[in-house]
């Protein structure tokens, strides 16, 4: 499970930033085509924090959705599924969001 | 102050990237792997799809001394068949991770110090799921999808086969035996990865290896 992983690198980046702060909140922003599942996150946030500056932070995901430009048609979409086929049949496509895996912002106290 | 409550709670916008650091780290591993002419090959699998053995095969093939990074969770097992098979080994144990991340492959490169202009071949551990989302600074992406794992591999595990520069499809000596549809697998893998080359072996036979073998020393450039 990567997501424990993910988890640990928002710990590292915050505790890095904010070596001082004690922080009570963590909004992070994660892509539905980033290959990271949001509930797997939350399952190991708490395993995560625990003994550091974030311990018993809530966290808030924002999940944001994929969207695609196709390079053939030049017409925008949304993909179904992790396939980023276009509508008119091309799969040369360029993403334009849903990659994200971003630590938005914390709250502190 | 929070508006929410009125309290003393204050929200830092940080719009940092999560994997910052191993992306930060990864930079480095290209870096000192360019300066010395190092093709470094990030193979990544399902376990049983014929890593180890594709790269034994490899390495007494071509006559080369590969450097060899092993990734698995447990186990020296790998390390000790690509040692004898004439290679430079270090032998990555994960524990309880389940991928290969730009630090782990940082310490081997210290250790390993492949020569240059040489072949380091980077075994992540066996897994179609998160060896996927770490980059470890390496040239290239091969993915091995082994006929007995079934035609539907690309399909039910996209995120791997979508950042693949290369798929090697291993153990077509089994082919007769199976119902794999090749032609199904490939139009999935396009479908995730326009540019991806697609080549059929069998590391057992030695049948389409000469392919790879071509592929392997004049690699396309990244996109």
């Amino acid at each position: 499970m990567h997501e424990l992983a993910i988890v640990e690198g928002v710990v590292d980046q915050v505790t890095t930033r904010l070596p001082e702060a004690r922080i009570r909140s963590v909004r992070l922003e994660i892509g539905a085509l980033s290959g990271v599942v949001p509930d797997a996150l939350r399952f190991c946030f708490d395993l995560a924090t625990e003994g550091t500056t974030m311990e018993g932070a809530s966290l808030e995901i924002t999940e944001m959705p994929g969207r695609c430009r196709c390079r053939s048609c030049g017409g925008e979409f949304s993909p179904e599924g992790l396939i980023l086929l276009c509508p008119c049949g091309s799969a040369d496509v360029e993403v334009l969001s849903g990659q994200e895996l971003k630590i938005a912002s914390v709250g502190v106290a | 102050m929070c508006g929410t409550c009125g309290c003393a709670h204050q929200t830092i916008t940080l719009e940092q990237k999560i994997l910052a650091r191993n992306d930060e780290l990864a930079a480095r591993n290209r870096d000192w792997l360019a300066q010395r002419g190092v093709l470094a090959i990030n193979l990544m699998s399902s376990p049983g799809a014929g890593k180890t053995t594709l790269l034994e095969r490899t390495a007494r093939d071509l006559g080369l001394v590969l450097s060899v990074i092993e990734g698995d969770q447990e186990t020296a097992l790998d390390a000790s068949r690509i040692s004898a098979a004439g290679c430079k080994v270090v032998q990555i144990n994960t524990g309880a991770g389940c991928h290969l991340d730009a630090a782990m492959v940082a310490g081997a490169l210290t250790e390993l110090d492949p020569p240059a202009l040489s072949v380091l071949m980077i075994e992540n551990v066996g897994n179609l799921v998160c060896p996927a989302l770490f980059d470890l600074g390496e040239t290239a992406r091969v993915v091995i999808s082994s006929v007995t794992e079934g035609d539907d591999k690309p399909a039910k595990y996209p995120h791997m086969f979508a950042r693949a520069d290369l798929v090697l499809v291993n153990k077509t000596d089994l082919l007769p035996y199976l119902d794999f549809d090749l032609a199904r697998h490939a139009a999935d893998i396009k479908r995730l990865s326009p540019a991806a080359q697609i080549l059929e072996v069998s590391a057992v036979t030695g049948s389409g290896m000469a392919d790879w073998y071509s592929w392997l020393l004049r690699p396309p450039a990244r996109g």
